[in-house]
């Protein structure tokens, strides 16, 4: 027993590994996992650590958004977000510098960016960076797995995770490949759509995320247009987790206490 | 983060281009191109790349295209000579006349020929992107021709600058969606569209108006507007008895000027020349000349040449001209001009306009501000080489530029107010 546990905490060294431990620990409580996402610097530049380290501790993973002018796969909320942050001056140079002077974390921290910024900063700056900065994984929403051989070898090389985009419409011979390519998570977009839909998620839904959770070992978090506590619940029970990102930033934006929303989110009923 | 090429792959690309193996299987034209797409829509992508490659080698699609590209286009248009211009600029000026195609500009080469492949495909209604309002049209007109729905995304600024031609969409039965996000111009409509796609990715069919996009479209906007270039070439060897000296397009996402260079790329002897949006100038933001002043990047799908600063955000632009207000260009340019092909030049708001007014009273053909780019990118290269032969891509018609050019020269706001004192 002690010496599993031994193995489990050398193994989570690496950050990717790091990602699926937080993710399995919420789970191994009884809980679906809580990936909250915020827009970096957004809507308070001078906040965002302190924002930041309040939702580390409600959350089991989280995502940082990293604004770029042009978010093509996100809802408005997002986009009003971005525009607004890069507009504040909020950069990926000036992410990394906060994250690095930050510190430790209560919860591991995934990038989400669109890749220009990315290409821009150069992979091996960028995963340098990266790892002093202790960002765990990326999530880059405009790299299909065929585009990111060079990006996915220079996180692999400091273990840092790139994690893949499933969804609904995604066949089942490239579901098996993108669920291979995965580390830490695979993330399941509920919806062929962009972020922050106010639709009711699809009856399908369910069955699609056993359908991903068939093809990976990793654990699977469910993302898009989940914004209730119920949908929290019910998407619980097909994934080990949910990503809640336009509804956060929502709360964020009207100065309502982003802990309050996120513990609500796992209120039992 | 440039792109260098060393002589022998300059060469090696230059040939492989000329023999029809590029884009490749994954979309590249040597380092540039590919397919940035978000995960949705990468199996939409894959079947279209699969239905295009089917159909554009259909000899039943084939004989369709060319049917309603004769009978309704109006194709061929006419090569025609510019007596006074040639006078003026000391040269042997030829004028291919896209203007006189169905719906005023070349734009109709691809939207007819990607509407007709979307009904083959089976799509339900098609989404589009405008910036100048010229794709808009042809697209509303050749879904109204194949019977189907369309939806068009124009950006709130360009909606402005460009009324009649929104009136057309509507005319010809498109829903038209003014984008008040972003930098409200093409850029801004195109991320809509591609949201709208997003959201929709099996009945919906994106028809993109430029030759930029993930793949396959820089090669499918490449393939349909090649009618251009391959008229062009015929006419210059019927008419002038021989090929140019130098052929001369404006640049925006670039697909009048991909359709014209392209077949004449293997042709040694032409001297390819591409004029970018100069805008007010050559400061930050005043231009859309991507090719002068980008940096290799990656948006809307593409890896290309790209306007955007230090951090990697897009960059704003600034041209007179809706249709070259666009801060990335087309993946077959950037490696055109990395190989060293074609050379890329801009050409100012004011440069435009006034090539513009010279045209119309020397030739009486109003063209589109866009195409005026163009105009002025050959008269500066005349001056430099006397006595040559001059091709220039006239893209499209002025008509839809009237209230900018109200706005600018207020010449007919004098004869009203003239009108009214009397």
């Amino acid at each position: 027993m002690a010496e599993s546990t031994g193995k489990a905490a050398r193994r989570a060294e690496l950050p990717h590994e790091r990602i699926s431990a937080a993710i399995r620990a919420a789970n191994e409580a009884g809980q679906p996992a809580l990936v909250p996402y915020i827009t970096a610097g957004y809507p308070d530049k001078d906040r965002f650590i302190d924002t930041l380290r309040a939702i580390a501790r409600e959350g089991d993973v989280v995502e940082v958004g990293v604004p770029f002018s042009d978010p093509m796969a996100d809802g408005v909320t997002i986009q009003r977000a971005s525009h607004a942050a890069i507009a504040a001056g909020v950069s990926l140079r000036w992410i990394l510098a906060e994250l690095t002077a930050a510190g430790e974390l209560d919860a591991p921290i995934v990038l989400m960016s669109y890749l220009n910024p990315l290409l821009n900063y150069g992979y091996n700056a960028l995963a340098e960076a990266s790892l002093a900065a202790g960002v765990s994984g990326f999530i880059v929403p405009d790299l299909p797995y065929e585009e990111g051989d060079e990006l996915r070898a220079a996180l692999e090389k400091r273990g840092i995770a790139l994690i893949q985009l499933v969804t609904p419409v995604t066949p089942a011979h490239r579901l098996t490949e993108l669920c291979a390519a995965s580390r830490g998570f695979v993330y399941a977009v509920t919806i062929a759509g962009i972020t922050g839909g106010g639709r009711e998620l699809p009856p399908t839904v369910t069955e699609y995320l056993d359908r991903v959770r068939g093809s990976t070992t990793l654990p699977v978090c469910a993302g898009f247009g989940v914004r209730r506590a119920d949908q929290v619940k019910s998407l619980g029970r097909h994934a080990a987790g949910c990503v809640v990102g336009s509804a956060l930033v929502e709360e964020l934006e009207a100065g309502r206490d982003p802990v309050a929303f996120l513990r609500g989110l796992r209120a039992p009923g | 983060m440039q792109v260098e090429l060393n002589a022998q792959e300059r060469s090696t690309l230059l040939a492989r281009l000329t023999r029809g193996e590029l884009p490749d299987a994954r979309g590249r034209f040597g380092p540039f191109g590919g397919r940035y797409a978000p995960e949705t829509l990468v199996p939409a992508l894959e079947r279209l790349a699969e239905g295009a490659a089917q159909y554009l080698r259909d000899p039943t699609f084939q004989a369709e295209l060319g049917l309603e590209l004769r009978d309704w286009v109006g194709r061929p248009t006419p090569l025609t000579h510019a007596p006074t211009l040639s006078r003026h600029w000391g040269a042997d000026v030829w004028l291919k006349r896209e203007d006189l195609a169905h719906t005023g500009a070349h734009k109709i080469n691809n939207a007819l020929g990607q509407a007709l492949l979307a009904k083959r495909l089976g799509a339900e209604r098609i989404i589009a992107e405008t910036g100048a309002g010229q794709h808009g049209v042809a697209t509303a007109a050749a879904c109204a021709r194949v019977g189907i729905c369309c939806t068009v995304y124009m950006g709130a600024v360009d909606v402005r600058r460009q009324a009649p031609n929104v009136e057309r969409m509507v005319q010809l039965g498109a829903q038209v969606v003014p984008v008040k996000g972003g930098d409200q111009t093409l850029r801004a409509a195109i991320d809509e569209a591609f949201r709208d796609w997003v959201s929709d990715p099996v009945k919906a069919y994106y028809l993109l108006g430029s030759a930029v996009g993930p793949h396959p479209y820089p090669w499918l906007v490449r393939e349909l507007q090649s009618v251009i270039g391959r008229e062009a070439r015929a006419q210059s060897l019927e008419k002038i008895g021989r090929l140019p000296d130098v052929a001369v397009a404006c640049v925006g996402g670039g697909s009048n000027s991909i359709g014209l260079f392209h077949p004449l790329v293997g042709d040694a002897g032409i001297q390819l020349l591409g004029i970018e949006a100069g805008g007010r100038g050559a400061g930050l933001g005043d231009n859309a000349a991507t090719l002068a002043t980008g940096r290799p990047g990656v948006l809307h799908g593409t890896y290309s040449m790209l306007l955007q600063d230090r951090e990697g955000q897009v960059q704003e632009t600034h041209s007179v001209s809706a249709g070259l207000d666009y801060p990335g260009v087309g993946p077959e340019h950037s490696l055109l001009q990395a190989i060293g092909r074609v050379s890329y030049e801009s050409a100012t708001d004011d440069e435009a306009l006034d090539a513009l007014r010279e045209c119309c009273s020397s030739e009486g053909i109003l063209p589109a501000i866009e195409s005026s780019h163009a105009l002025a990118g050959a008269r500066r290269w005349a001056a430099k080489n006397p006595g040559k032969v001059i091709l220039i891509g006239l893209s499209g018609r002025g008509d839809k530029d009237m209230p900018t050019l109200s706005q600018v020269f207020g010449g007919a706001r004098k004869i009203i107010e003239a009108s009214a004192d009397g």
